[in-house]
């Protein structure tokens, strides 16, 4: 590498001791670091998996004596349908009159529009809470108390989600989603009906005969 | 015509400055790194905007691929031997010490306990053909993960279970585990997935 300039002068005679170079070549050093870099690099998991905790009624109270305790009109039921379809009602069956039932998708026009429309007072107030928090700067725990205190509020929907045979897990985690954006807290997960059955199975019919000619 | 004389300049560039900087990262990587695990199946998680992480330890790991097979894992040498040993008193099996000692190098499995001898006598290569991931049979007649995963929790109150599943998992296997572990009474559990991307979005729509 870095020679050493040898330069003469002339007629004075001097004794030199050889200097050898100290410089080392590294060259070969920085290969091994990148290779060891590229191969920590390739064996890691830099992104943790993310989680959503949730928690099912224990078994003792059964889901039928939980959906009788939910007033009819706040309660929405969310269907998970085939192919990424949702459908939902509001309320219960009453005065032997079907509830309407819609079909719609996971897009942001779909479920999430009808939910936010639903729990719009919880979400302006959650929102209000952001701001107030972003100005006074109070503790995240507060923040999580107060939250919970405007979720609980008695006009706040509740939601039942229950998941037929043919659905699939992704959509189950893009309800839990969609209860997580709409701050809608009071949601479970219960086994479907045949009533509800009844209802996706008539709705289906209806679109496949717009007549109604049955 | 006077000649001109191109200057040489050397082509030799120092090195230690480079060096520097690629065991610098060389320390970051090797400091943050945690390895990655290998699983007994591929799963692709969905993706959700939840940004909770997963904590790192105690974990009890329930791994449901796409086709609803179901696998299972949890954390500690020490703890997993200790697993191993119970579910032989269950099921009238006994293990010797080195297939307590291979079971403890192992993250998760997806055999029933019938084929586990077999299964642990193999060397670490041969267990990843897929013949031998048939799942754990979670059914009413065999229940084989409900007495895994309550074995595994009278060894340790911390864990903590996940349950890791596809995305195109199909909602009965999903409904059959979620049964299995209220049967248990294990009502709070984690949900694994992977952050939601704009992709993700679209995909959606």
């Amino acid at each position: 590498m870095a020679e050493i300039a040898t330069y003469h002068k002339k007629g004075r005679k001097k004794r030199r001791t050889k200097k050898v170079s100290t410089r080392v070549d590294f060259t070969p050093m920085v290969d091994l670091g990148f290779l060891l870099i590229t191969f920590f690099m390739l064996a890691t998991t830099l992104n943790k998996p993310q989680t959503m905790e949730i928690a099912l009624p224990s078994k003792e109270k059964t889901p039928e004596e939980e959906q009788t305790s939910v007033k009819a009109s706040r309660a929405i039921t969310i269907l998970l349908g085939r192919e990424n379809t949702v459908y939902y009602y509001e309320g219960t069956r009453e005065n032997e009159v079907d509830p309407v039932l819609n079909k719609t998708n996971f897009s942001p026009t779909g479920l999430r529009q009808f939910l936010v429309k639903r729990n719009y007072e919880v979400m302006a107030k959650v929102r209000e809470l952001k701001a107030e928090k972003e100005r006074k700067r109070f503790s995240d725990e507060e923040f999580d108390k107060r939250k919970s205190a405007i979720q609980q509020d008695k006009s706040a929907p509740i939601v039942l989600i229950k998941a037929t045979d043919e659905s699939v897990y992704r959509n189950l985690i893009d309800v839990l989603d969609e209860m997580a954006i709409c701050n809608i807290d009071r949601y479970a997960i219960v086994g479907i009906t045949p009533f509800d059955l009844d209802l996706i199975a008539n709705r289906n019919a209806v679109t496949t005969n717009p007549n109604g000619n049955k | 015509m006077p000649k001109v004389k191109i200057h040489r300049k050397s082509t030799v560039v120092d090195m230690t400055a480079m060096c520097d900087v690629a065991f610098l990262l060389l320390t970051f990587f090797m400091l943050t790194s945690n390895l990655t695990q290998k699983e007994a199946a591929t799963i692709q998680t969905p993706s959700s905007i939840s940004e909770i992480k997963i904590p790192e330890r105690n974990i009890m790991l329930i791994l449901v691929d796409a086709k609803g097979k179901l696998f299972f894992g949890i954390d500690g040498q020490e703890n997993r031997t200790a697993l191993l040993e119970k579910m032989g008193k269950i099921y009238n099996i006994s293990f010797d010490k080195e297939e307590l000692k291979a079971f403890s190098l192992i993250n998760s499995f997806g055999i029933p306990i019938s084929q586990m001898k077999a299964f642990l006598s193999m060397k670490p290569e041969e267990r990843d053909i897929t013949a031998y991931a048939t799942g754990i049979p979670c059914d009413s007649l065999d229940n084989q993960l409900k007495n895994w995963v309550s074995a595994a929790r009278s060894i340790s109150k911390d864990y903590r279970i996940a349950i890791k599943a596809d995305q195109a998992t199909a909602y009965p296997s999903i409904k059959k585990l979620m049964e299995t572990l209220q049967d248990l009474n294990e009502n709070r559990y984690n949900l694994i997935t992977s952050l939601e991307t704009s992709a993700d979005l679209e995909i959606k729509q």
